[in-house]
């Protein structure tokens, strides 16, 4: 996406509406901090379809508080630099409402109190992300990339879509905060494993942990604010939203605990090697977001003070510098046309805002005093340490994974400004439009500030954030710059030492890890080899079911019908002896023989004019069956029906070529045999049917209520106009359909036989 | 077809079962009818003219599309149900007018059911309609 205009404006009325409503969100938020700070939970309730428990309800503690100012803060930001950075871009109208629409599902996702809406805008962020990562629809690449995203975080939906289904049903209740009360309970359940692992395959995918990472890197395709917006506060954090929120009802169990910490702690060493590995410094980036998704992920499994509160602080963190970095990305690529390390160099003296802004939130992201960063860093060795079980093990994970971020954060944003360019750049660079430096230079600022001033942060939103998971504000660690000597001192020395080491050495072992990689199972590959095989095993079934010949057609399904309702007959023994035939009436004697002797001649004639009109026999005795029992509406529609079922049926059948020419394979016999198995199945269940007492509550209920209720006195009218009129709204949509379609299908043909 | 008696007794026939089928539809309420079998037999009068006189001369007298006419039944059906939203009741409640009535009798029914109804005898007619036409015509 790195072709743009160098126009300012001129997006018009798309271009500056998103930053404005981004920002008012971003200001009402602001408004709400000094409440939720004294401890008070807004709740805000709209029944939504009160039968089945749903309501569209909306929650702001300290937790979705936190999401909703970032959110809505980088929101604003990168709608201002997106304005500038497609500035004339034939479709940025489009692209304006698919990122205003995210946004708007992504603060529904962190605001919802209720498990079916939280649902609702999970999809609605899958869907809008898809939108945008597919944005440049004109390359392979990106569609291909929109669909893997979607395709892999729609799987993990489904999944969590009957985890949430299954937590509303153990629990009682769907509501979000009701849930959470009931932490214990759900615990102790029988069904806490199947629910947790349904939920954690929604957050999994969701949040790219491995094994289900390679989507994320693939995402970047999306032009790069997108980018920036979906890897620093949203679309990839709405799986840890999620582990955060159902943190105090869920975790505190070996299998939360070891399942998120070895998940997390895989994720993050194994995509901040990734990291290094890159050249592309986009791909850098979405690799150390993976690393960060993992970390949080690590730190979510534990319940110490500690660890929670280096949570918060690291999703602060994370957020204000890797938005800065994009940006700061997009600003390169859009000064000099490209984004490969090995190539950028020098741009400090053309760049100098955006080389301290990308410095300080390099510096940040690499841990260094006195950045939030640092900060962040300390609470994530305090948080590591503060683990029961396995302290070192964990600690070293996240040591390892902070040394090569470090590194990761050199490559990006220290070598491209100032180390000396080796080559030729695409374009001469340019400092970039104040619109584009906005964003980068608030970002990085805001990681300082916060950094020399934590308390800031500690009142407004940690406190209370730590509160909604551990229910104390008391919890929360003081986040201090200068917590004396002590171990995680040490460690970030370490970090620094190592992280310096690997940044000296990252080009040798770059290309010892693309040795490697090219030697290791590829997942992105495997992804397409997946989806190949689903395409393969479609064609084989389709080949298999449908053969495009009526007859088999007809036969499947009369089979089946056969095979299931037989299977069921002889399965449970519905059998209620032999029926009792002494007192039919004698008129039901004829009209049963003039049904039967429709359907043999039917069966035995040649001629099909003679088959037709059989069968409208056939139809007429079913009627007289209605009016002889008193449903002389029910009648009238078969007679109606009925004629011109024939009437349809001898326009097309007498012009088509003769049945069964001598000499062809006869299928008769088998059918036979078919036919009579239907019969019987069919006439088995009847009786079985007939043989239960009759149920009369809804006969009951439509005699008395359809005159008092509805003024009419024939109940079947009534039902259908009134009782049951949306389903009668829905089968006349289904028949105007129907006809629509028959007639674009003649249509077609008559037009074929023109040509 | 091209028989003489079968065209001069369609002309009749015709006008007869449309005259019916509106009977039909608005009896329906209390006695059996409706706007299905109402359709129905509207179109049943039609297909007839359609055997007699052939597709274009039906095309002709109904001089409406009877795709257009399915569809504004459709429409007319959603609007019936949706009416009810106006008097804040869920959605495809009927809502009743009485004119003129009294302590014995109800006088004249108006309601959005009838409305209903009648979408439902459009959506019958004209689909069915679309359909032979079609066919008719593809032959």
């Amino acid at each position: 996406m790195g072709e743009t205009s160098t126009k300012t404006a001129g997006n018009g009325l798309s271009g500056w509406l998103p930053t404005l409503i981004a920002a008012g969100l971003f200001a009402y938020f602001a408004t709400l901090v000094p409440a939720v700070a004294e401890g008070n939970v807004l709740r805000l309730v709209y029944d939504w379809v009160p039968s089945l428990g749903i309501s569209l309800s909306f929650l702001v503690d300290g937790l979705s508080l936190t999401f909703a100012l970032l959110i809505s803060g980088i929101g604003t930001l990168v709608m201002l630099y997106s304005n500038t950075y497609l500035a004339g871009h034939p479709q940025y109208a489009r692209f304006a409402l698919f990122l205003t629409s995210f946004m708007l599902s992504m603060l529904g996702l962190v605001l919802a109190d209720n498990l079916i809406s939280l649902f609702v805008f999970w999809e609605l962020t899958t869907i809008t992300s898809y939108l945008l990562i597919g944005f440049g629809h004109e390359t392979e690449k990106g569609r291909r990339s929109a669909l893997q995203a979607l395709l892999l975080t729609g799987a993990g939906a489904l999944a969590l879509l009957a985890g949430l289904i299954l937590l509303g049903v153990t629990a009682g209740t769907f509501e979000i905060s009701e849930i959470l009360a009931k932490g214990d309970e759900i615990r102790a359940h029988a069904l806490y494993l199947p629910i947790l692992i349904l939920l954690l395959a929604g957050a999994f995918t969701k949040s790219a942990q491995f094994p289900f990472h390679f989507w994320l890197p693939n995402a970047m395709a999306a032009p790069t604010p997108v980018s920036a917006f979906l890897h620093s506060a949203t679309m990839v954090k709405a799986g840890v939203y999620l582990l955060a929120r159902m943190h105090p009802a869920f975790s505190g169990t070996d299998v939360w605990l070891w399942t998120l910490t070895i998940f997390g702690a895989v994720t993050a060493v194994f995509a901040s090697v990734l990291a290094l590995r890159q050249t592309d410094l986009k791909q850098a980036l979405a690799y150390t977001t993976l690393m960060a998704l993992g970390t949080l992920t690590l730190f979510l499994g534990q319940q110490s003070g500690y660890a929670i509160t280096a949570f918060v602080t690291f999703l602060i963190v994370h957020s204000l510098y890797k938005a800065a970095l994009f940006l700061v990305v997009g600003c390169i690529d859009h000064a000099t046309g490209t984004r490969e390390a090995d190539i950028l160099g020098g741009l400090g003296r053309a760049m100098p805002i955006t080389a301290v802004a990308a410095a300080v939130a390099a510096l940040s992201m690499a841990g260094f005093p006195p950045f939030l960063g640092f900060i962040g860093k300390e609470l994530k060795y305090a948080g590591a340490l503060a683990v029961a079980s396995e302290p070192m093990l964990v600690a070293g994970a996240v040591l390892l994974a902070n040394a090569l971020m470090f590194a990761v954060a050199g490559v990006v944003a220290f070598r491209p400004f100032w180390r000396r360019a080796d080559g030729e750049l695409p374009k001469s660079p340019h400092e970039a439009p104040w619109q584009m430096l906005a964003g980068p230079v608030l970002l990085a600022a805001a990681g300082a500030i916060f950094g020399i001033n934590p308390d800031l942060l500690q009142s407004t939103l940690v406190n209370p954030t730590v509160a909604t998971f551990l229910g104390d504000p008391g919890e929360a660690k003081e986040l201090k710059l200068w917590a004396g000597v002590n171990l995680p001192l040490f460690l970030s020395i370490a970090t620094f030492v190592l992280g310096f080491v690997i940044y000296l050495l990252h080009r040798p072992l770059r290309r010892g890890l693309a040795d490697l990689d090219a030697r290791s199972p590829n997942f992105d590959r495997g992804w397409d080899n997946v989806l190949a095989g689903l395409v393969a095993v479609s064609n084989w079934q389709t080949r298999l079911l449908q053969s495009g010949v009526l007859r088999r057609y007809l036969f499947t399904v009369f089979l089946t019908v056969v095979l299931a309702l037989g299977g069921t007959i002889l399965a449970r023994g519905v059998w209620e002896g032999a029926p009792d035939f002494s007192d039919v009436a004698a008129r039901n004697w004829a009209i049963l023989l003039l049904i039967v002797a429709g359907a043999a001649v039917m069966v035995v004639t040649r001629s099909r004019i003679a088959a037709v009109a059989a069968l409208g026999v056939v139809g007429i005795g079913v009627a007289l069956i209605f009016i002889v029992f008193s449903a002389p509406d029910v009648a009238i529609t078969q007679l109606l029906v009925e004629t011109l079922v024939v009437v349809l049926v001898a326009v097309a059948m007498l012009r088509l070529p003769f049945l069964d020419p001598p000499g062809q394979s006869d299928h008769r016999p088998v059918d036979a045999l078919l036919a009579i198995g239907v019969g019987a199945v069919v006439t088995v269940t009847i009786l079985a049917v007939i043989g239960t007492p009759f149920d009369t509550r809804l006969t009951d209920y439509f005699e008395t209520a359809s005159w008092p209720e509805a003024f009419g006195r024939n109940i079947v009218n009534v039902i259908l106009v009134d009782f049951r009129a949306l389903d009668t709204f829905g089968e006349i949509a289904v028949v105007v359909v129907a006809a629509l379609s028959a007639y674009a299908l003649l249509r077609t043909t008559v037009k074929d036989k023109k040509q | 077809m091209n028989s003489i008696i079968l065209r001069a007794g369609t002309r009749y026939l015709v006008g007869i079962l449309l005259i019916f089928s509106v009977y039909m539809l608005l009896r329906g309420h209390n006695e059996p009818g409706g706007g299905f079998i109402g359709g129905l037999i509207g179109a049943t009068g039609f297909i007839l003219y359609t055997l007699a006189c052939g597709t274009a001369e039906a095309r002709a007298s109904l001089r409406i599309e009877p795709q257009v006419i399915a569809m504004v039944g459709l429409g007319i059906a959603l609007l019936a149900g949706l009416g009810a939203a106006v008097f804040a009741e869920p959605l495809f409640t009927g809502q009743w007018l009485f004119i003129g009535e009294t302590e014995d009798d109800k006088g004249l029914p108006l309601s959005t059911v009838l409305v209903f109804d009648i979408g439902v005898y459009l959506v019958v007619f004209g689909s069915i309609l679309t359909l032979v036409f079609a066919m008719e015509e593809e032959i």
